[in-house]
């Protein structure tokens, strides 16, 4: 009996040339589009070209972005967190809390980092702890953290946060640079060299290719995932110091919907969703892109709503058009 | 013993339990007229929890189905504003909201993306058709024809019409889940995809025909809600996908495919029905009923998965040396 290998795809007997690699990357094709939408925008409004409001334009993605990073490796890991717009309800509601109560401004920034802190913790223990399956924990925590911002404010609002505090999302650091957006900058860099430059970048594609594989490898799986979910709810919280200070106000549904522009920004920025590989630099540019549509249709004077079904139709596109094409 | 292990049979218990607490001080609560009420104002979610239950038994999720039953909600009541008559209005949402569901399940099975991208996707694209077909209008009551309003509200053998719908909901799929090859064939997709496929079913094809069912029935809820409701608006229905999870999660459907049953989801609507219910005759705010299904969720999740663990597989054995 004869047997026939077939190995159902060719082997090339040559690799590509880096350079080539390069540039048909999702990256590349993702600066070529952000560079269209920004040639398209500078033609279509007389007022897109100008330092300043391009620097306001950051803030439309600057919060969301700092939560995508970390929310990238969190998804290459093969997990998603869905309650990070959740987060920050109760992180800001807890900031106003303590605002009321008298705290200065570093004790408002730790209250609401710490309690994006805790409540990533509460979405570690469950998913990686407990080994539960994390669409339905962070479905289920997306609910129970907004759902106590309702039971502390119900249909009322913080205001009066101390004027110190309006500097983190509002202040600037250096000419048109925000403080938001140089913080996000630097934050970027940190998650880049923590993904691509560290031990624990790697146990976390290792993870998400697959995870039984991780596992008998030595890494322990457990705890590089309930590190993800501590650093997402980090973020968060991060968000919420900087969306809250931004508004100046909290109300229960603040960031309503975050989560969808996250996610869509991390696999728009080619984190494939079903884990395991991705980039930083993607997800930066997918920012990028996003804040920069969202910028355009606003100086056209597009409804936010009809701009939320051109980020649906962004997300699922993104994912379509590449298998329509056969592009893996 | 066998019986205490039976999840429907516990959930049942819980069910009543918690309407016996709320009764020992509202005796009014478990008057035969509010009972009704109860299930009457459950009922959206209990046909909702039917249609995502089969999505969830196929390995996926509908996370657009509240957007689902708004858009159609919105169709409808734009039809009623044209004239159209009710029955066909009837039969346009439920194609409506079956072309929509079939619009997610496509996608799955074509381009086999991700149900949970697919249905956050679609969730904001119907949403924000209805603000395109609207300009952001409300559809009012006294913009509704009388018929249009009244249908659901008809009262018929002590049950009004919308009740009677999610009892024939139940009772149809009970029997196409437990009785008919397709039924199956949802479980046998989810329990095992690679099996399936060597049983001859088509994956794909199956858990596109879950999609089309939720939507068909999301689109007949829309015209239910509407039409009791009598208002119709872009955000009507604004999160009531988690919900209809929570009740899946809570009547015991695996998030994982392959297990659960038509009477566990209906509980688990049940059981969310009721805690909203009784929070405003024991004078809870409503502001406290998105933490408790938020908690009723991740309660059940992990009672879910503590129930269900499979125990360790040995793969390393000392064996005694020869």
């Amino acid at each position: 009996m004869t047997q026939t290998l077939r190995t159902g795809r060719a082997i090339p007997d040559r690799l590509q040339s880096p350079a080539m690699r390069a540039l048909r990357s999702w990256e590349s094709i993702l600066v070529a589009v952000a560079i269209a939408i920004f040639v398209t925008n500078s033609f279509t409004s007389p007022y897109f070209l100008n330092a300043w409001n391009l620097s306001d334009a950051t803030f439309n993605f600057t919060e969301k972005a700092m939560i995508a990073l970390a929310m990238a490796l969190l998804i290459i890991s093969g997990e998603i967190d869905l309650s990070v717009a959740s987060i920050i309800a109760l992180a800001s509601t807890a900031m106003g809390v303590a605002m009321q109560a008298g705290a200065g401004v570093p004790m408002l920034v730790l209250i609401g980092i710490g309690t994006g802190v805790l409540c990533g913790a509460f979405n570690g223990i469950l998913v990686a702890g407990m080994g539960l399956p994390s669409i339905v924990v962070t479905i289920g925590t997306m609910s129970l953290f907004r759902g106590i911002a309702y039971i502390v404010l119900g249909d009322r609002a913080f205001t009066g946060y101390p004027p110190g505090f309006a500097y983190f999302g509002q202040g600037y650091v250096w000419w048109v640079f925000s403080f938001e957006l140089v913080l996000f900058t630097v934050l970027a860099v940190i998650y880049w060299a923590l993904l691509h430059r560290t031990s624990f970048g790697r146990a976390v594609y290792a993870i998400g290719n697959n995870a039984t594989a991780a596992q008998f490898s030595g890494i322990r799986v457990a705890r590089v995932k309930f590190i993800l979910f501590l650093l997402t709810g980090l973020m968060s919280g991060i968000a919420a110091v900087c969306l809250t200070s931004r508004l100046g106000s909290t109300r229960p549904s603040i960031a309503a919907g975050f989560e969808l522009e996250v996610v869509t920004m991390v696999v728009l920025g080619g984190v494939s969703i079903l884990g395991g590989s991705g980039s930083i630099l993607g997800v930066v540019l997918a920012a990028l892109i996003m804040g920069m549509v969202t910028f355009g249709f606003g100086l056209l004077n597009v409804p936010g709503i009809v701009m939320s079904i051109f980020l649906g139709v962004l997300l699922i596109s993104v994912i379509a058009l590449p298998r329509l094409f056969g592009r893996k | 013993m066998n019986i205490l292990k039976n999840r429907d049979v516990l959930l049942a218990f819980a069910i009543v339990l918690l309407i016996g607490g709320v009764a020992a001080r509202f005796p009014a609560f478990v008057r035969p007229g509010n009972l009704v009420n109860v299930f009457n104002d459950t009922s959206p979610l209990i046909l909702l929890a039917i249609g995502q239950m089969i999505v969830i038994l196929t390995k996926c999720i509908d996370l657009s189905v509240a957007a689902n039953l708004a858009l159609c909600g919105m169709a409808a009541a734009l039809m009623n504003g044209m004239g159209v008559p009710l029955p066909l209005i009837l039969l346009a949402v439920v194609l409506l909201g079956g072309a929509l569901g079939a619009a997610n399940g496509l996608l799955v099975w074509k381009l086999g993306i991700p149900s949970i991208v697919v249905t956050l996707g679609t969730m904001t694209i119907f949403r924000g058709t209805i603000f395109l077909m609207t300009g952001g209008a409300w559809v009012n009551a006294h913009q509704m024809s009388t018929a249009f309003k009244a249908l659901p509200r008809m009262v018929f053998l002590g049950l009004p019409v919308m009740s009677w719908v999610a009892l024939a909901a139940i009772a149809l799929f009970f029997m196409l889940l437990t009785r008919t090859p397709l039924g199956r064939s949802f479980y046998a997709v989810g329990g095992n995809p690679h099996a399936a496929v060597y049983t001859g079913l088509d994956v794909g094809r199956t858990q596109c025909i879950a999609f089309v069912i939720s939507g068909a029935l999301a689109g007949l809820t829309g015209y239910l809600w509407v039409a009791r409701y009598a208002v119709a608006y872009v955000d009507i229905a604004a999160g009531f996908e988690l919900q209809v999870v929570a009740a899946c999660v809570i009547g015991g459907i695996a998030i994982v495919g392959g297990a659960g049953s038509v009477i566990g989801a209906v509980l688990g609507a049940l059981f969310l029905g009721v805690i909203n219910n009784a929070l405003p005759v024991i004078r809870i705010s409503p502001f406290w009923q998105m933490a408790i299904s938020g908690s009723a969720i991740v309660i059940a999740v992990t009672l879910n998965a503590t129930q269900n663990r499979p125990k360790g597989r040995i793969i390393l054995k000392e064996v005694e040396p020869t």
